[in-house]
């Protein structure tokens, strides 16, 4: 039976997040203590190590992405991406609501390797209380000297998902409208007002302080050997426990939702899960024995993305829930490059199209076309994820497709 | 407030653009034009790129609202979770459509995307607070609420 293992969440519900004094009593920013006496290299390293591959979506190694920061570079950003915008996910909230001075002392260990004075988070508009209980941690870890000359400023987003992305958000925090830059060159050259910025998911950074306690070996050992460590997922939709939860990297999908999650409530029976959020894939039954770690995942075909894991029963209908996401992507294209504003807007129209009974399979054959120019031609992985619901259920839920095609005829 | 003080306090960190307008809107719940040309000048960019900005994100608004802004979460989790049937309810008991004000300024009725509630489904917010598990049968205690 799969269990939880917990280290970004170690603290949630032992400790009284108001509390600087809990999170002291708890063990906290002994790391970020250790960490000084550290250099940066020897830190880089040790993060590098420890293979902590970023959890916010795209699975790039922590301690690599920060040495890409020139030693020379006078003036550094650490950035906390707290936009949570994949439709799903809650974790990150979960684990700020919980523990915020873990995500403090984390950007604070990262501004040590990166020499860097000031940091920001970047929080969603739909946590406004996430942003107090943050200010407030920030103060207390101010006003007690723990963070040193490290400045860490919140700033609120917009309602806009694409700020996720990281340049986005970096556009967004400079006061603009949050459009992706075209990479090269990448924030840890050039980031935030053109100067070298670590953006890093929240997860990510509250892994650190247990990492610089315990060292990397320690880490590395823990679950998938590739995507070491824990992941946090939330779980949502036709599923018993409706709850976050921490588990190391090798467990499998169908443990997490069988095992921790309670399976499918009132005596239905499992039809599709979508991990990673709404741009993820849709997950048939015989794929729910793959590991939760980022390379299994991507072998299988599929995302592992943020760490929301939708699930649906058998009364769902996936062309109604993939309209659904199609509309999604239509209102949230940033509407700056071609393939994207115009194929986000013509796969809705295809998808109502094929959910109202008016499609041929001609359209079909259209709308997946669609879909692969667009995860090759669009700017920013918005555009290049967005078909991946229609081509995954399109794949391994085509009877759901059909059903529609033949009304259509009759 | 008046709106070039709030403005003044933002005027002079970097990228505080944004950050003044949700000061604006915490005060008027949406953006009056004058805020737009007000800030143009503060922040030294055109009329335009200001309109632009503000324009740009979901949760600023340039058109006047109510005192209570409703928004429901339309996302996936959400809508296999009743949020059609949550949505019309609300413009019922409302008496207005999506998108529109009730005509004693009170209530404006908003569609949003995921709010990161998503364990108890469906969600709205009122002015930023979340209500979650909510069905129609639930409206009018918690519009009730609001006074
Ligand atoms: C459209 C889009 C939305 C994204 N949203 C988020 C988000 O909400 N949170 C996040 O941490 N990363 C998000 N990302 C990924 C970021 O661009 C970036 O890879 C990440 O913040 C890096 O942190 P990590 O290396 O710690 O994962 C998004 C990417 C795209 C293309
Ligand atoms: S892919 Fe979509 S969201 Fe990304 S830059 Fe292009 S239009 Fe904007
Ligand atoms: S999907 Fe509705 S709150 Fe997340």
């Amino acid at each position: 039976m799969a269990q939880e293992y917990r280290i970004v969440l170690a603290n949630a519900g032992k400790i009284d997040p108001a509390s600087l004094d809990d999170y002291l009593n708890a063990g906290g920013y002994k790391s970020l203590e250790k960490v000084r006496t550290m250099s940066a290299k020897e830190l880089i390293d040790l993060v590098r190590s420890s293979k902590l591959r970023g959890r916010g979506g795209a699975g790039f190694n922590a301690g690599m992405k920060w040495g890409f920061v020139p030693e020379t570079a006078p003036e550094t950003y650490v950035v906390c991406n707290l936009d949570e915008g994949e439709p799903g996910t809650y974790k990150d909230r979960t684990i700020v609501e919980a523990d915020p001075h873990l995500l403090l002392e984390g950007m604070a260990i990262c501004a040590h390797a990166i020499r860097s004075k000031q940091g920001y988070i970047y929080c969603r508009g739909e946590y406004p209380f996430v942003v107090d209980h943050l200010n407030r941690a920030i103060e207390q870890a101010k006003q007690s000297g723990q963070l040193g000359d490290f400045n860490i400023e919140v700033r609120m987003g917009g309602g806009a998902y694409v700020c996720g992305e990281e340049t986005a958000l970096i556009e967004s925090i400079e006061g603009h409208r949050g459009e992706p830059r075209f990479k090269p060159p990448f924030p840890g050259v050039a980031g935030l007002w053109g100067k070298p910025t670590v953006v890093n998911n929240v997860e990510t950074f509250a892994n650190l302080p247990a990492i610089v306690k315990n060292g990397s070996e320690w880490f590395a050992s823990i679950g998938s050997p590739n995507y070491p460590g824990t992941k946090v997922f939330t779980l949502t939709g036709d599923v018993v426990n409706r709850r976050p939860f921490e588990v190391p990297t090798n467990t499998t999908i169908r443990e997490l939702i069988f095992d921790l999650g309670g399976g499918i409530p009132n005596g239905k029976a499992f039809k599709a899960v979508q991990i990673g959020g709404t741009s993820g894939a849709f997950i048939p039954e015989h794929l729910l024995d793959t590991p939760l770690d980022f390379d299994s995942m991507r072998d299988a075909g599929i995302t592992l993305g943020t760490g929301a894991v939708f699930v649906m029963d058998e009364t769902r209908d996936m062309v109604d829930v993939v309209t659904r996401i199609a509309k999604f992507f239509e209102h949230e294209s940033c509407g700056k490059c071609n393939p994207c504003r115009e194929g986000t807007f013509r796969s809705y129209e295809l998808m109502k199209k094929i959910k109202t009974g008016q499609a041929t399979p001609s359209d079909v054959e259209n709308l997946s076309t669609l879909s692969k120019v667009m995860t090759k031609a669009c700017l920013c992985g918005l555009g290049q994820a967005a078909p991946t619901p229609i081509l995954t259920t399109l794949e391994h839920f085509s009877d759901d497709y059909k059903r529609r095609l033949l009304a259509a005829i009759s | 407030m008046d709106i070039r003080e709030i403005i003044a306090r933002y005027q002079d960190k970097p990228g505080g653009l944004i950050e003044a307008y949700h000061a604006i809107q915490d005060e008027f719940n949406y953006l009056p034009q004058e805020a737009i040309r007000e800030a143009s000048l503060a922040f030294g960019i055109s009329e335009a790129q200001a309109y632009g900005v503000a324009t740009f994100y979901s949760y600023l608004s340039v058109e006047k609202r109510g005192k209570y802004i409703i928004r429901m979460c339309e996302s996936a989790p959400c809508h296999v979770a009743g949020a059609d049937e949550l949505l019309k309810a609300l413009e019922k008991t409302l008496g207005i459509e999506v998108g529109q004000t009730t005509p004693d300024g009170k209530f404006t009725l908003e569609l949003a995307e995921c709010v990161g509630q998503c364990q108890e489904t469906p969600v709205i917010t009122i002015n930023s607070v979340p209500y979650t598990d909510m069905s129609p049968d639930k409206i009018s205690a918690v519009l009730a609420q609001c006074t």
